[in-house]
């Protein structure tokens, strides 16, 4: 072997080989540095975000340019994501042990998921400032008493519905009850008005229904102790789930919504954008997707708090919902954290204007105009309770399975007890 | 280092001075060469193929076997634990099924379409050119905008599926298609023929134009008919085409996934659901990363032994002679 000469052939060939693995290795080590000081004393850190629509689209540039304009040193980084590619490209970066410095997240189970791997800065004692925001919309973000993001805006599901189609309808006032609930289901059907708007595709828009539910019957404790308990068969679930069975047996939803989907068109926002079904559950968003997908009701939109159950613990006053915020990687420049107090406390006004935001410094809410989005922030503030999206509290492998009991049940797959059992199930092994 | 130089030096002068090179006879150090010089060349394509194949296989075989959300160290080994709670699930027994399904269809329904129209269009037709590209037109699009083009097209209530249904008297399908289970598949299929058979049309069509028509006309002076012609001539000297045809479109419909995923998700219920769709809800909606590897593999498993299966038994005829055996000098 050694006596064989190599050939220039397949000298040519070692050297190509030898260029090819320095650039492969070169690319493989290019990002494992963060952002840190470099030569030049300036710093740099990462930020993704997910505002590819408007108005944070043009918003969020923008106060990033007016920090590092104050800070000539800091240079941000900016990677701007569409919500579904941001969480599957967060998870690659995830399952590798790394994050950027400061990124999206909207707390629960998965930030719960990258503080337990100790890869997310504990921010408790750096944020001094945290007095100022109110308490339902750090809530997500606190995880054994430790806070680990900063929100940037909170919000609430509640019903979106047509004044004029329930005037039309002959119902005078929203209902505060499930049983004056399903009365105003029946109305609208016999009226012949699509009372709901689902988008059965999607499976988190009909997780609402039951994790409400769940909250007026069982309880706020109920929905916590389950959570570490890993048991969901509390007779107080079960009953919510038989609850959202008599709903559905009313035949509510629009022809086809188990292949809805929720801004697409044709979908839910875009049916109750115009006119036709009644109403839908939804967060603080549902008038800008109504719009954008379909058309602006404007005055003839209201919003109305989810019904109590009769014999249920839990009171119309606790809210479910969830916002946005953003968390820092273990280790991130501390400068990161003066951007986040600058984008949240010193940018609060221009978050609001731009209508897309909901207040999260306290009582900011005063400066909205908007009367939709005025109900919305005076209902949080009067919380007495908060209960973040199912699908994002609990772990993922468990909010999936929320999400697709709940859909089971509603399509007529499953029975009240097998969505506890299966949720129960999921929560056990996971 | 320094010896092996000299022996390499000794080694070349003894060969050079003593030994004049033994002429065209292949001596096995030559041979040595030629092997050496083909293994340079090929390492930057096996680097590769090792690096971005083999390797990710490796590692999903061996995450399989693990109960791991995605995020810090794969630390709790289960075994075979992951593959046991596959088979016990109902709904992956089910995407089984369905994809069974999708390979009956493709293989009974999509091919004999594809051939049809391919034997239509290789007559002297006025503007059959526009007919092939009409026809190819769908495959060239991408499978995003295939799907949420009939995502319109099927939307309940509005859609243009909606509207033709009721024009031909059949009301019971309207808002169903896509949002029911009892007829997403056949719809989902629709979807795929219209996608894909241009495709399969075009091999035929190839495979068409390369038989010679001094054959056809022999036989129609011998008095067959045009069935005869089709049954005895085209379709055996199709055969090729028409096995990597099938090939094609079965590895094809196991790994459906775009099309599915924009149109309905796997949904409703499940209903639509096909292996790749199973996959990607536990590895990036459910972070059981663990348990979507399992799926991968057995995804792998089945794509691996059906191709190998199918290139030992069907394939062997027309690969024969095609290759370039090594060992055959």
């Amino acid at each position: 072997m050694a006596s064989t000469v190599p050939s220039r052939r397949s000298f040519l060939a070692l050297a190509g080989l030898t260029t090819l693995s320095v650039a492969l290795t070169a690319a493989c080590g290019a990002d494992e540095s963060g952002g840190n000081l470099s030569a030049d004393g300036k710093v740099t850190f990462e930020w993704w975000n997910i505002a590819t629509t408007e108005p944070g689209k043009s918003l969020f540039p923008q106060i990033a340019t007016a920090f590092t304009a104050a800070h000539p040193n800091i240079v941000i980084s900016t990677t701007s994501l569409e919500n579904e590619a941001f969480k599957s490209k967060l998870t690659a970066t995830t399952s590798s042990g790394k994050l950027p410095d400061v990124y999206q997240t909207w707390g629960g189970g998965v930030l719960q998921q990258q503080v337990d791997a100790g890869l997310v800065e504990d921010l408790t004692d750096l944020l001094d400032w945290s007095a100022q925001l109110t308490p339902v919309s750090l809530q997500a973000y606190q995880i054994g008493g430790r806070t680990y993001g900063v929100p940037y805006d909170i919000g609430m599901v509640g019903f979106w519905y047509n004044k004029k189609l329930f005037a039309k309808a002959g119902i005078t006032a929203p209902p505060a009850t499930w049983a004056e609930y399903l009365g105003v289901v029946k109305k609208l059907k016999a009226a012949g008005i699509t009372p709901i708007a689902l988008a059965g595709k999607e499976k988190w828009p009909g997780h609402y229904y039951w994790a409400y539910l769940a909250m007026r019957v069982a309880g706020l404790p109920a929905l916590q102790k389950a959570a570490t308990s890993k048991d969901f068969t509390d007779p107080g679930f079960v009953k919510a789930g038989v609850h959202l069975k008599e709903l559905v047996d009313l035949q509510p939803f629009q022809p086809g919504f188990l292949g809805a989907g929720y801004a697409t068109p044709g979908g839910q926002a875009a049916s109750v954008g115009n006119g036709k079904a009644a109403m839908e559950l939804m967060g603080q968003w549902g008038p800008s997707v109504q719009k954008d997908a379909g058309a602006d009701l404007g005055a003839d939109l209201g919003f109305f708090p989810f019904p109590t159950v009769d014999g249920g613990v839990g009171q119309a006053t606790e809210v479910f919902g969830g916002g946005g915020g953003f968390a820092l990687r273990k280790g991130a420049p501390k400068e990161a954290l003066d951007f986040l107090k600058f984008f949240v406390l010193e940018n609060e006004s221009k978050l609001l204007a731009s209508n897309g935001y909901l207040p999260v410094v306290k009582g900011a809410e005063s400066r909205l105009t908007d009367a939709n989005k005025k109900v919305v922030a005076e209902s949080l503030v009067k919380a007495t309770g908060f209960q973040l999206f199912l699908d994002q509290a609990y772990p993922p492998a468990v909010g999936q399975e929320v999400n697709d009991s709940v859909a089971d049940l509603i399509a007529g797959k499953k029975t009240p007890e097998q969505v506890t059992a299966s949720i129960t199930e999921a929560a056990k092994s996971a | 280092m320094p010896s092996s130089v000299s022996t390499l030096t000794k080694e070349r002068t003894v060969e050079s001075v003593a030994a004049p090179p033994p002429p065209p006879a292949r001596s096995r150090l030559s041979r040595w060469g030629a092997w050496a010089s083909v293994a340079w060349f090929l390492v930057p394509a096996l680097l590769l193929f090792l690096v971005f194949v083999l390797a990710p296989i490796v590692v999903a075989v061996w995450t399989g076997f693990f109960k791991w959300g995605g995020i810090g160290p794969m630390a709790d080994f289960v075994g075979f634990a992951n593959y046991t709670k596959l088979f016990d699930d109902q709904v992956f027994i089910g995407d089984l099924w369905r994809g069974l399904y999708l390979i009956l269809m493709s293989v009974l329904v999509q091919l004999p379409f594809a051939l049809f129209t391919a034997v239509l269009l290789n007559q002297k037709l006025r503007g059959r050119a526009v007919y092939r590209m009409l026809f190819f037109a769908p495959y060239i699009l991408s499978e995003v905008v295939t799907a949420v083009l009939f995502t319109m097209i099927f939307l309940p209530g509005a859609g243009m599926a909606d509207h033709l249904a009721g024009f031909l008297g059949l009301e019971g399908l309207q808002g169903k298609w896509l949002a029911d289970p009892s007829t997403v598949m056949p719809t989902l299929f629709v979807v795929m023929i219209w996608k894909y058979f241009g495709f399969h049309m075009m091999l035929f069509l190839a495979g068409l134009q390369s038989i010679p028509s001094e054959i056809l006309e022999a036989a129609s002076i011998d008095g067959a008919g045009a069935w005869q012609r089709f049954r005895y001539i085209t379709l055996p000297l199709l055969g090729p085409t028409i096995r990597i045809s099938v090939f094609l479109s079965i590895i094809g419909s196991i790994q459906l996934f775009d099309l599915v995923w924009v149109m309905t998700a796997g949904g409703p219920n499940h209903s639509s659901e096909t292996m790749a769709i199973a996959m990607f809800q536990f590895g990036f909606k459910r972070y059981q990363v663990g348990y979507a590897s399992a799926i991968s593999v057995v995804l792998f498993m089945i794509s691996l032994v059906f191709s190998l299966f199918y290139q030992r038994y069907v394939l062997r005829r027309d690969l024969s002679g095609a290759v370039t055996s090594g060992g055959g000098r």
